[in-house]
């Protein structure tokens, strides 16, 4: 890949220093600022045991220990209303916190609130999965794994959903190199024609703005096309572009560019 | 019964046509080249434009197939992802000798903008492309041009050269 490099001339106004956008974060709100929300972190709490609870952008969010993650789903389903499950997916914090961040995304279709359950994912920890409770949890337990590898437990039909079912790694965990590890680059090679034929085929070309004058694999010029891999150092013919071959069949009228005319106006 | 002396072989002159063989098979595999239906992304949908009435590929004698083993010609239109390179492969092989292959589109081509690692970087990974179609997507009229070069280079093949196996990719 090129360098990136600032266009600090181009305009005079700053770009954004930083290489990855930090988002500002929304206010926390106690959960008593919302009549409703009141209600059900009270109805919640005396169940489930919640470590932190707050407002933000309207969703009452709320942590929960990771192994109480079922029962506050069939507590909300069946005594708070919350009947839909509407996402779940998990956060990468294995740099800062060693493990995974999961969240629940849950909409009241009466009360017409969102509730959010987080949980925190140490690594290499169990998680039980919420299909007995949420059936729509079935694809999304299979993508978070297949996303992100953790182990999830009393799943019906645990494997990965977007990725083959032989991909090495989990491509959306921080660590996982947008272009692919070794494994990635060479998967298709390796599986189709074996691993013999990666010195036939090569490596991935990645730079999509490569381009080599001489390259007559890759390229070619419009007007002086040659077969494939000849050599073009020396110069190469001039081939005219036309729709028709030179001996074509007799039937076929041979166009005469001069005696064409274009036209100046619609008609 | 009248005896008329004929020429036979000046041109225009008689119902025969003198031509070599080459160019009589030409004739017929550049005017009926059956591609098959394969779409993979947003180039199906500029294909099946060219399919259609506007564009009308079936003047070029080119009729849409729904099996690989029918078809002479795959036109890859869209994102080849790794995931699914095997079955392409496989599409590939069960095609019947002579076939064409045409990568439409910067995605097949390259990988285009899916500098991923889910993505195939150019469908020449897999199978020996014949035509190169730049464009994202490309437009009808470049997919027919596609095809008529396609042709162009079919006419010029020869069928008496013992048969030159295909590059593997």
């Amino acid at each position: 890949m090129r360098q990136y490099k600032p266009k600090d001339d181009v305009q005079k106004k700053s770009y954004f220093s930083d290489r990855f956008y930090v988002t500002p974060s929304l206010p926390r709100l106690d959960p008593n600022e919302d009549e409703q929300f009141a209600k059900d972190y009270e109805q919640f709490s005396s169940k489930i045991k919640v470590k932190e609870a707050f407002i933000e952008h309207t969703h009452l969010v709320m942590y929960i220990d990771k192994n109480a993650v079922v029962d506050a789903m069939t507590c909300l389903r069946d005594e708070l209303e919350y009947d839909m499950l509407m996402e779940l997916s998990a956060i990468d914090y294995l740099a800062q916190r060693d493990g995974f961040e999961i969240f629940y995304e849950m909409l009241s279709i009466s009360k017409h609130k969102r509730i959010r359950i987080k949980c925190f994912l140490p690594k290499n920890e169990e998680l039980e999965s919420v299909t007995s409770v949420f059936k729509s949890a079935n694809w999304s337990e299979r993508e978070m794994y297949d996303m992100f590898g953790m182990k999830i437990v009393n799943h019906p039909n645990m494997k990965r959903i977007l990725m083959p079912d032989d991909w090495y790694d989990h491509p959306l965990k921080k660590t996982y190199p947008l272009h692919g590890d070794e494994a990635a680059s060479w998967y298709e090679v390796d599986k189709i024609f074996g691993k013999e034929a990666r010195d036939i085929i090569g490596p991935e070309q990645r730079d999509s703005s490569a381009i080599d004058r001489y390259d007559t694999q890759r390229f070619a010029r419009l007007g002086h096309e040659v077969p494939f891999d000849t050599d073009i150092t020396e110069g190469e013919p001039d081939t005219p572009i036309s729709y028709q071959e030179e001996d074509s069949t007799k039937i076929m009228k041979k166009l005469n560019p001069d005696e064409s005319v274009a036209l100046k106006r619609r008609r | 019964m009248a005896q008329h002396k004929v020429n036979y072989l000046q041109d225009g002159g008689a119902p025969i046509k003198l031509t070599t063989i080459d160019k009589l098979v030409n004739f017929g595999r550049s005017n009926s080249i059956w591609p098959m239906t394969y779409g993979l992304a947003c180039c199906a949908i500029e294909m099946m434009a060219t399919g259609g009435s506007r564009y009308d590929f079936d003047r070029f004698g080119t009729i849409f197939r729904a099996s690989p083993r029918q078809s002479d010609c795959i036109i890859i239109a869209g994102t080849l992802t790794k995931k699914h390179a095997e079955f392409m492969r496989r599409l590939y092989d069960q095609m019947p000798d002579p076939k064409w292959v045409i990568s439409m589109g910067s995605c097949a081509n390259t990988g285009g903008m899916f500098n991923t690692y889910a993505t195939v970087q150019g469908a020449d990974r897999i199978v020996p492309v014949d035509i190169y179609l730049p464009g994202c997507a490309p437009r009808p009229e470049t997919l027919q041009y596609a095809l008529m070069t396609l042709q162009k280079k079919i006419r010029k093949e020869s069928i008496f050269r013992a048969h030159k196996k295909k590059r593997l990719i």
